[in-house]
């Protein structure tokens, strides 16, 4: 289950090392963020009002801010994880924002953006498949649009500043009610200094065939990243909200503490796929988490790329009968990252059901975590888990852990529970090479081979994205 | 002209010697079957002409198409024109077979300068292999040789043979996991591969592969040495008296 990991002891100055990862070299061009001047680095409560006023939030809102501040100073960091005291908290700038105005059409987009997003490939596959696009840039969502038909239908696709001018009464309803800001610091944090991120609201019977994205990035120096993603399917409706996230590279500890809240109502289906790519020096903390009614089926999709360290568990709250989730993810540890991932399910009503399919790699003395808790209430009659984690380590100086927690209180709960680790077969590579493949190609193909059946769950395009990723992650080795 | 020529090789793994002063040589056109009981050796050859990196070569001399190819990777190998159909093909979990195929054809193509075909040229070819061999199924589906039947394998390994166009093809025991109508098409497919441009190497323990595709040379191995060698009328003597008599 565990190879030997001296890599991760001797942890050298991230400043030093060379850019290794595809994400580096692929966007780690520097954009001239001169918007981001007058911005501080810290965080008091001066700031929070601060935010607050500039985004000319209801009273409500403010005082949801202020008190998710003084539980954020109150509470301890996590101390059952990965080491996070490096992270200096005094140096994020919890603020920033960008001067461009909501633009509503591509055209309207600045030239340096549209490189950025250039690279991620955004505006072609806005023409051919997406539905609508949201992508924060900094702090503030720049560019949105909507298909006409999502409008007839009632759907909401919105910046959610935006949002909570327009729909106050719905925002205010459900706002940081799945992840409360008791939950953890980070959590408490988001509730302080939240800014920007995406509403989607899908009316009761609709069903939106094409995938919903937004994109990402976070792209100045130390600067955190507090988006919040709302999302309320109503009864009977469908739909599959799909984001990407990168960072460029910087020498400064950058923190993204997101905070994602799914509320699916009875006999809903909604899907939440997301392929994250963090610099090497971003603590990527982020909490996801759904409430899933009677007969209503939730899915998370999630690629994890990158980052320093990763703590990430989507949650799905199984509150109705019936109810179900699926959680699917993969995640990659390259040189020097931690990527402590997994999944949580709370069985909450009987018949409830879930799915956990969790893959991970380590190369080059990363190390990958799976943690995970699934707890079946007393309530939960015949509840029903499956949880499969399989882990590939590419080498011995990386690493891998699997920590399932199962809390079991009702006797007729059924779980199953599987690991496997293993490492590249020499004869697999060679059947591949005596083919005319390269020795970085033919590990490749099998890595993205181990993880084909979680990412064929996305569409084509992140599909594509994720497999280039892995080849680009594993072209770089570190010597 | 000599195609492969093999001199004095002298092959270990783990310090332990396995290949014992081999040497051999391949003409161009020609068939030469290398035959022996389990052990002898006869399938270690075979991966170590391909490049197997587990292998340590401890002196002798390898060369392809007059090229040293000793320190050649198997890809480096593969692009210069050979061919390893494998005895026991690795099943690769999520790996699409189509994409692979396809992408394994044009890496090989880009390596030898040639013509790098369209998608649809390649489909074309594809099709057409895919009729020749007689597979049914629909392996667009699949993952490269994941669950596949014995028989399935070896036909995917014939066409993944005619994808790479080789100059020289080493059959390690081909006829091995095959059924009777399976062996048939895999024997006409050998047939069909050996023009008098091309050359084989026969890996087996059995005659009755050698009846789709006739040995020019028989060489006979036991224990990591090269113990007889002969035309074709070594393997038959082979077949009725066996091993231990011949040797």
């Amino acid at each position: 289950m565990r190879m030997p990991k001296e890599a991760l002891k001797k942890k050298s100055d991230p400043k030093k090392k060379k850019a290794t990862n595809a994400h580096d070299s692929l966007w780690d061009s520097y954009n001239q963020s001169g918007y981001m001047s007058g911005t501080k680095a810290g965080l008091d409560e001066q700031l929070v009002r601060f935010i607050s006023h500039e985004k000319q939030e209801p009273e409500w809102m403010l005082q949801k801010r202020l008190a998710a501040l003084k539980l954020y100073r109150e509470m301890p960091l996590p101390n059952w994880g990965p080491d996070l005291s490096k992270l200096d908290l005094e140096k994020i700038t919890y603020y920033a924002r960008a001067t461009y105005k909501q633009s509503q059409t591509w055209d309207d987009v600045p030239v340096d953006i549209k490189e950025t997003f250039n690279k991620l490939g955004i505006p072609q596959a806005e023409q051919e498949v997406l539905a609508g696009v949201g992508a924060q840039y900094e702090s503030t969502v720049i560019y949105h649009s909507l298909k006409e038909e999502f409008r007839r239908q009632g759907v909401v696709f919105e910046d959610l500043d935006v949002a909570l001018q327009a729909h106050e009464e719905l925002v205010k309803k459900y706002f940081m009610r799945a992840v409360p800001p008791t939950l953890h610091k980070f959590a408490a944090l988001h509730g302080a200094v939240w800014s920007g991120g995406t509403f989607l609201y899908i009316p009761k019977g609709v069903k939106v065939e094409l995938p919903l994205q937004a994109y990402f990035r976070m792209n100045a120096k130390g600067m955190g990243q507090f988006e919040h993603t709302l999302i309320i399917v109503e009864e009977e409706a469908q739909a599959h909200y799909i984001e990407g996230c990168s960072a460029p590279r910087y020498g400064v500890d950058s923190l993204h503490a997101g905070c994602v809240e799914v509320y699916v109502a009875k006999n809903a289906r909604f899907r939440y796929s997301s392929v994250e790519s963090w610099s090497k020096d971003a603590y990527n903390l982020n909490t996801k988490r759904a409430l899933v009614q009677e007969g209503a089926h939730m899915e998370w999709v999630g690629g994890n790329f990158g980052s320093n360290v990763t703590m990430l568990y989507p949650c799905s709250v199984l509150l109705g009968e019936g109810a179900s989730a699926d959680h699917l993810g993969v995640a990659f540890a390259n040189h020097g990252q931690i990527q402590d991932t997994g999944a949580k399910v709370i069985h909450l009503a009987p018949k409830t059901t879930s799915n956990i399919v969790m893959k991970s790699i380590s190369k080059d003395g990363g190390h990958a975590i799976y943690r995970g808790l699934v707890e079946i209430s007393a309530a939960a009659e015949n509840a029903v888990s499956n949880i499969k984690c399989d882990a590939l380590i590419l080498d011995p100086q990386s690493a891998s852990d699997t920590i399932p927690m199962i809390k079991i209180n009702n006797p007729s709960a059924v779980l199953a529970h599987e690991a496997t680790a293993g490492k590249l077969n020499d004869d697999d590579i060679f059947y591949l090479r005596s083919r005319g493949l390269s020795e970085s190609e033919a590990s490749a193909m099998i890595v993205n081979g181990f993880i084909n059946p979680i990412v064929k769950e996305l569409p084509l395009e992140y599909a594509v994205e994720m497999n280039r990723m892995v080849e680009l992650e594993m072209e770089n080795s570190v010597g | 002209m000599n195609l492969l020529i093999i001199k004095n090789l002298k092959v270990s793994v783990d310090g332990k010697l396995i290949l014992d002063d081999i040497s051999l040589t391949v003409k161009k056109g020609e068939t030469v079957a290398i035959m022996g009981p389990n052990g002898s050796g006869k399938s270690t050859l075979a991966n170590v002409l391909m490049g197997h990196p587990a292998y340590k070569i401890e002196s002798g001399k390898a060369s392809f198409k007059g090229k040293n190819i000793i320190d050649l990777k198997p890809e480096e190998r593969a692009a210069l024109g050979m061919f390893l159909a494998w005895q026991q093909p690795r099943e690769i979990a999520g790996l699409d077979l189509h994409p692979f195929l396809f992408d394994f054809h044009k890496s090989l193509m880009a390596a030898r300068k040639k013509k790098v075909p369209s998608v649809f040229a390649f489909k074309k070819k594809l099709d057409e292999e895919i009729n020749f061999l007689e597979i049914k199924d629909d392996w667009s589906k699949r993952y490269l040789n994941q669950g596949f039947s014995g028989g399935e394998k070896k036909k995917a390994e014939m066409l993944q043979l005619a994808l790479s166009e080789p100059d020289l093809v080493v059959f390690d025991e081909i006829d091995s996991g095959l059924d009777v109508d399976a062996l048939k098409i895999v024997g006409k497919a050998m047939a069909r591969f050996k023009t008098k441009n091309t050359s084989a190497i026969i890996v087996t323990h059995y005659l009755r592969i050698l009846k789709y595709l006739k040995p020019d040379k028989v060489i006979v191995m036991a224990k990591g040495k090269v113990v007889a060698s002969g035309g074709s009328e070594l393997a038959s003597r082979l077949e009725k008296k066996g091993f231990k008599e011949v040797l």
